[in-house]
């Protein structure tokens, strides 16, 4: 499953991040042409996010695009752009309900087919209200196109009638439920934005709470908050050489016919061996051991 | 296309550009370029332009560039907002390429 720990979101209508945001180096670049762009500005911005999907600074990274709601004046002439274009994910804003992902779906395949491309766009649904919430677990089944869902925190919270604080108590419900629906899905689960980018403290614990969890990975409205979320994602190296030592044994244990092996005292069984081969990708891809490290 | 109304599309921030159309008679085709890097690129970026112009087979037209160290994706992207509302168009994204 591909690393996307930081999906960072570049307004449209902002040409200097447009520009700028690959040098960065998130896991997914997440261009915005909804809630951040002026309704006098959708067409400029839309015309900006194809261009820099066609130009090669963004071919080497991931691209997604939250993309209008297609009851909006705007949706299907974002699509029509960042279909062809050939962005890699739509973020889909807003989704409530299976039918609101099966609508998009089948847009989507309509302008693939016109467009004749072997391509096959995938999804992330942002779920932002109590009635999202509620129907994860359908939402997160209901396309093999679903990558992830994400919570939109803001839209929620004003939903479910309160406000965000640092202790993020209001968002427990929505987190479990979404990462569970992910989970039971075999998708991703990505986390919500932290707004205050000069509250650096605060950032550095939500983000080590939502990796405790079991989120893949968090949306992201600063470039500087990058590094600080890729350094908590990755494996120390105590966790690196335990895996090591881990996926050691089990092979041991394997080529002399043995059933169970024990480290330290500690059973090495099926999902410690899954948890320790998780560890070593997620070394593998945060630079910190190559591949022919054993 | 045609140009029916004068129209313009970006800013005069770093790294953008603003660019205002207005449109003229017998077909003709006018650029003016104001960048702060005009001697060097002048000549490349008014054949952006040009070329742009072309594929989008749009004439009769003044075009006024406020360059302020765009990238040939930007120029390109705000020459072609502009067009479309200059012309009351939607794109038509095989020749927006």
């Amino acid at each position: 499953m591909k690393l996307r720990r930081s999906m960072l979101f570049v307004p449209g209508a902002n040409t200097a991040m447009v520009c700028n945001a690959f040098i960065y180096k998130p896991d997914t670049v997440m261009f915005d042409l909804e809630d951040s762009v002026a309704l006098a500005e959708k067409d400029s911005a839309r015309m900006m996010v194809f261009h820099a999907l066609n130009h090669f600074a963004y071919k080497e990274v991931e691209t997604a695009v939250r993309v209008n709601p297609l009851d909006s004046p705007y949706g299907l002439l974002d699509l029509e752009a960042v279909i062809r274009a050939g962005v890699d994910i739509v973020r889909l804003p807003k989704t409530d309900t299976v039918d609101d992902v099966l609508d998009m779906q089948n847009v989507i395949e309509k302008i693939e087919k016109n467009i004749k491309t072997p391509k096959k766009t995938k999804l992330l649904a942002a779920i932002e209200s109590a009635q999202g919430v509620v129907n994860a677990v359908e939402i997160a089944r209901c396309s093999s196109r679903l990558m992830g869902i994400a919570l939109g925190a803001e839209d929620y919270v004003r939903d479910i009638r309160t406000q965000r604080t640092k202790e993020g108590n209001e968002l427990t419900a929505a987190r479990a439920q979404i990462l569970l629906a992910a989970r039971a899905a075999k998708i991703q689960a990505f986390d919500s934005v932290f707004a205050d980018v000069r509250d650096k403290e605060g950032f550095i614990a939500e983000a080590k709470k939502i990796k405790a969890l079991g989120f893949d990975g968090k949306s992201l409205v600063n470039p500087n908050q990058i590094s600080i979320l890729h350094d908590i994602y990755a494996p120390t190296k105590k966790e690196i050489d335990w895996a090591f030592e881990v996926i050691e044994a089990a092979e041991h244990a394997k080529k002399n016919g043995l059933g169970v092996v024990s480290i330290d005292g500690r059973m090495v069984d099926a999902p410690i061996i899954a948890r320790a081969e998780f560890t070593i990708d997620l070394a593998r891809k945060s630079g910190l051991v190559g591949d022919d490290d054993e | 296309m045609k140009i029916i109304n004068s129209a313009h599309a970006g800013t005069l921030e770093s790294s953008d550009a603003y660019i205002q159309i207005n449109p003229l008679e017998d077909g003709k085709i006018e650029v003016e370029i104001h960048s702060s890097v005009e001697e060097l690129y002048g000549e490349m970026i008014e054949e952006l332009i040009l070329d742009t112009l072309k594929k989008m087979n749009i004439k009769g037209l003044h075009v006024k560039v406020q360059d302020k160290g765009a990238l040939d994706f930007v120029l390109k992207a705000r020459l072609q907002a502009a067009v479309l509302r200059a012309c009351e168009s939607e794109p038509n994204w095989e020749e927006l390429i």
